[in-house]
C-alpha cells in the first residue's frame, strides 16, 4: 500500500520539527529515513502511525484519509527502537495480542491464532522461545519478537523507528540484511528511521535525507551517494574534506586547482566550497598542472586494509584527510612529513552561502 | 632494583589500600552491635511486651477480651474502614498516577505537592479539618442538620479522615513506577487494535501490579493503624466510633491492661503480617522487574516524573 504524505507541519512549542514534508512511498518499498537527531525523522514516522498529530497536512495510506482515523483503524505495524515488548507476556502472548485483543466478531479461533502466531515465530527464527520472557532474549531476538508481533495484524505498512539502534554492531548488520531478504519475501511497503548512513545505503529501496525539519534529498541509494543534492547531504552520508575557492565562467579555482564546474556557468564571481570524499583523493609524487594541490604528510594511520593519510596544503587550508589502500602506500613509500601531490579525483562544488 | 619488583611493590600496596576501604573488625563489630541494640531497645522489645502483657493473665483472659462485646465492634469498624478508604485511594491512586506519569498537563507538579500534603500535615490537623467542615458551626451544618445527616462523631467522619491520610499510599508507589514503564507499551498495543480500556488491562496495568499491591499493604496498614485524625473526628464512642487503636486507648484509660493489649496484639501482628507481605512484594517484584532497558530509553521517552 502506498503512503503519500502532504504538507506536513508540527511544532513542539516554539520548536519547528517538520516543515511542509511532502513524500510519496510507493507500494512494496523499503525507505529508509536517514537523517541526524532532531531533524524531524522519528516525528514523521509517528504522524504517519498515528501516534502523534500533525498541525497541518494529510496522511494518506492506500489514497485513503488517514489524519482522522484512530490509531486502531490505520493497520500500521510500529516497530519501536527498544522493542517496547509486553514484558509481563511471553513471546507467544506478545505475538498473539494483536489478535487477541480484537472485537469478538472479528477475533480468529483460538486455534487459528495459535497456528498464525507459530508460522510468525517461525518466520523470525524464534519458534523454540515461543514461551520465554522478553528479559530472557537477547537484544536481537527481542527485536524479532517486536517484528513478528507487528507482522501478526497483517499490517497495511509496516514503520520501524531507529530499529537497530540498540543492537550492538554485529548484531545489526546481519539483522538489517535479514530484514532486506524478510523484505524481499513479503514486500509490504515498509518504512524505517535511521541515523546510520551504513544502514539506509545497504538496506533501503530509497533513501530520504531529512535535516532540520525537511527533506533534503530523496533518491536510490546510489543517487544520494553519488549525487548529493546540498552539502549537507554530502557531508552527512560519509567523511569529506572542504576546499574553499571561487567561481567564474563555469570553472571553479580552488588553489592551484582548476575544475569544470558548468551547472555554475551563469554564476558572477562567487566564493564556492569543493566537496572531496576521503575515498576519491589520491596522493601522488608529481604535480599535474590544474589538477593537485601541493601538501605535506602529516600522519598515517592504518586501520586494516584501509591507510588514512592526514595532509596539510601548503597553501594553508585546513587539513585534508585522504583513505588509500595499503598497496597503494607501499607503491608511493610515504613517510610523514614527506612534500606530495593531492589528487582529487571527483570534486562536488557548491556555491558558499550553504553552511554544513 | 629492577622496574618488575618495582612494579610488583607498588601493585601490592594498592591492594593494601583498596583492603583499606573497609572498616576494621573492631568498628564493624561495635556498629553492627550498636545497630542490633537500637533495633532490640526500640522494635523487639516492645513488640515482645505487648504480647507478654496481652497473655500475662492467661489465654482464656486474652480471647475474652477479644470476643467481648466492644472490642468485637471495634474490630467490625476497623475493617469496614478500612475496606471503604483502601478500595477508594486504589482507584484514585491508580488514576492519579497514570495521569501524571503518562500525560503532560498544566498543574501536575501542583497536583504531586497535593498528594503528599497528607503526609505533610499532623493527622490531628487532618482531622480538625473535618471538625471545622462537618462541626456545629461549621457553614454546612444547618445543611446536613435539616436533612438528618450526621459526618462527625459517626462512621462517615471516620472514613473520610482515614482516606484523608492515607491518600498519597497507592499513588506514590505507583508514579515512579508508571514513569519508568513509560508510554511505549501503550503505544505499541494502540497500534495492534487495542482499545484504550484493553490496553490499561492488559499491559499498564500487569505492568504495575507489584507496585500496586505494594502500595495497597501500606495503604491497608495505615488505614487500619491510624490514631490521631480518627481520634479527633469519631468522638471516641464507646462500641459505636471506636475503631481498634482508639480502643485501645480506651481500655488503657480505665487501667484495664490486659484487654488493651490484647487489642494491641492484634495490630501488632497486623504489622508483623504487613511487614512480612510488603518483603515478599518486594522480592517478587525485584526479580520480575528489573527494568527491560532503563539506562537506554529514547531521549524524548518516559516524562521522567522524579519524586
Amino acid at each position: 500500500m502506498s503512503i503519500n504524505i502532504v504538507n506536513i507541519s508540527k511544532k513542539f512549542g516554539s520548536f519547528e520539527a517538520l516543515k511542509d514534508i511532502n513524500l510519496t512511498i510507493n507500494t512494496g518499498e523499503l525507505v529508509a529515513l536517514l537523517g541526524p537527531s532532531g531533524s524531524g525523522k522519528t516525528t514523521l514516522l509517528r504522524i504517519i502511525a498515528g501516534l502523534e498529530y500533525a498541525d497541518a497536512g494529510e496522511i494518506l495510506i492506500n489514497e485513503r484519509e488517514m489524519i482522522s482515523r484512530k490509531i486502531r483503524e490505520r493497520k500500521v505495524g510500529f516497530v519501536f527502537q527498544h522493542y517496547a515488548l509486553f514484558r509481563n507476556m511471553t513471546v507467544f502472548e506478545n505475538v498473539a495480542f494483536g489478535l487477541k485483543v480484537r472485537p469478538r466478531g472479528l477475533r480468529p479461533p483460538k486455534n487459528e491464532i495459535t497456528g498464525r502466531v507459530h508460522e510468525l515465530l517461525r518466520l523470525v527464527q524464534l519458534e523454540s522461545h515461543a514461551e520465554r520472557y522478553p528479559r530472557q532474549l537477547s537484544g536481537g531476538q527481542r527485536q524479532r519478537v517486536a517484528l513478528a508481533r507487528a507482522l501478526a495484524v497483517e499490517p497495511s505498512v509496516l514503520l520501524l523507528d531507529e530499529p537497530f539502534g540498540a543492537l550492538d554492531a554485529r548484531v545489526r548488520i546481519e539483522l538489517r540484511r535479514w530484514l532486506r531478504k524478510l523484505h524481499d519475501e513479503l514486500h509490504i511497503t515498509s518504512v524505517f528511521v535511521t541515523h546510520d548512513q551504513d544502514e539506509a545505503l545497504e538496506v533501503a529501496d530509497k533513501v530520504v535525507v531529512m535535516n532540520a525539519g525537511r527533506i533534503e534529498q530523496t533518491g536510490g541509494p546510489e543517487e544520494v551517494y553519488d549525487n548529493p543534492a546540498s552539502p549537507f547531504v554530502f557531508n552527512f552520508l560519509g567523511a569529506v574534506n572542504i576546499f574553499h575557492g571561487r567561481v567564474h565562467d563555469g570553472c571553479a579555482h580552488i588553489g592551484s586547482l582548476k575544475i569544470d564546474s558548468r551547472e555554475h556557468v551563469d554564476v558572477p564571481d562567487t566564493m564556492v566550497v569543493g566537496y572531496v570524499r576521503s575515498h576519491d583523493i589520491d596522493i601522488g609524487r608529481t604535480a599535474t598542472g590544474g589538477s593537485s594541490i601541493p601538501a605535506r604528510v602529516r600522519t598515517i594511520h592504518r586501520v586494516g586494509n584501509i591507510v588514512r593519510v592526514e595532509l596539510l596544503p601548503d597553501d594553508g587550508q585546513g587539513a585534508v584527510e585522504a583513505e588509500i589502500t595499503r598497496d597503494r602506500l607501499n607503491e608511493l613509500n610515504l613517510q610523514e612529513g614527506e612534500g606530495v601531490h593531492i589528487r582529487p579525483k571527483k570534486v562536488k562544488v557548491f556555491i558558499e552561502d550553504y553552511q554544513i | 632494583m629492577n622496574d618488575a619488583i618495582k612494579q610488583t611493590i607498588a601493585f601490592v600496596k594498592s591492594k593494601k589500600a583498596a583492603a583499606r576501604i573497609t572498616e576494621p573488625l573492631p568498628v564493624r563489630i561495635i556498629l553492627t552491635s550498636l545497630a542490633l541494640l537500637f533495633v532490640g531497645l526500640f522494635l523487639v522489645v516492645p513488640l515482645v511486651s505487648v504480647f507478654t502483657m496481652a497473655f500475662n493473665k492467661g489465654m482464656e483472659v486474652y480471647f475474652a477480651s477479644l470476643v467481648e462485646q466492644d472490642a468485637l465492634s471495634a474490630i467490625k469498624l476497623t475493617l469496614i474502614t478500612a475496606a471503604i478508604a483502601v478500595p477508594l485511594n486504589l482507584l484514585f491512586g491508580l488514576t492519579a498516577s497514570w495521569a501524571i506519569a503518562k500525560f503532560e498537563f498544566r498543574g501536575k507538579y501542583f497536583l504531586i505537592s497535593l498528594i503528599d500534603l497528607p503526609f505533610a500535615v499532623s493527622p490531628v490537623i487532618s482531622g480538625f479539618i473535618f471538625v471545622l467542615l462537618f462541626g456545629s458551626h461549621s457553614l454546612l451544618s444547618p445543611w446536613l442538620e435539616a436533612h438528618d445527616i450526621k459526618i462527625l462523631f459517626a462512621v462517615p467522619a471516620i472514613v473520610l479522615a482515614t482516606v484523608f491520610v492515607t491518600f498519597p499510599f497507592v499513588a506514590r508507589e505507583l508514579i515512579p513506577v508508571m514513569a519508568a514503564n513509560g508510554n511505549e507499551e501503550e503505544e505499541v498495543a494502540l497500534t495492534l487494535g487495542a482499545g484504550g480500556w484493553k490496553t490499561f488491562f492488559r499491559v499498564t496495568l500487569p505492568g504495575v501490579k507489584w507496585g500496586l499491591l505494594y502500595g495497597v499493604i501500606l495503604c491497608n496498614a495505615r488505614a487500619m493503624g491510624e490514631f490521631g485524625a480518627v481520634s479527633v473526628v469519631s468522638g471516641h464512642i464507646r462500641g459505636e466510633t471506636a475503631t481498634m487503636p482508639l480502643h485501645v486507648e480506651i481500655l488503657y484509660n480505665e487501667y484495664n491492661f490486659t484487654a488493651a493489649f490484647a487489642v494491641a496484639s492484634l495490630l501488632a501482628m497486623l504489622a508483623v503480617v504487613t511487614l512480612a507481605a510488603k518483603k515478599f512484594v518486594e522480592w517478587k517484584s525485584s526479580g520480575r522487574f528489573t527494568p527491560q532497558l532503563n539506562t537506554e530509553r529514547r531521549e524524548s521517552g518516559s516524562s521522567g516524573v522524579d519524586l
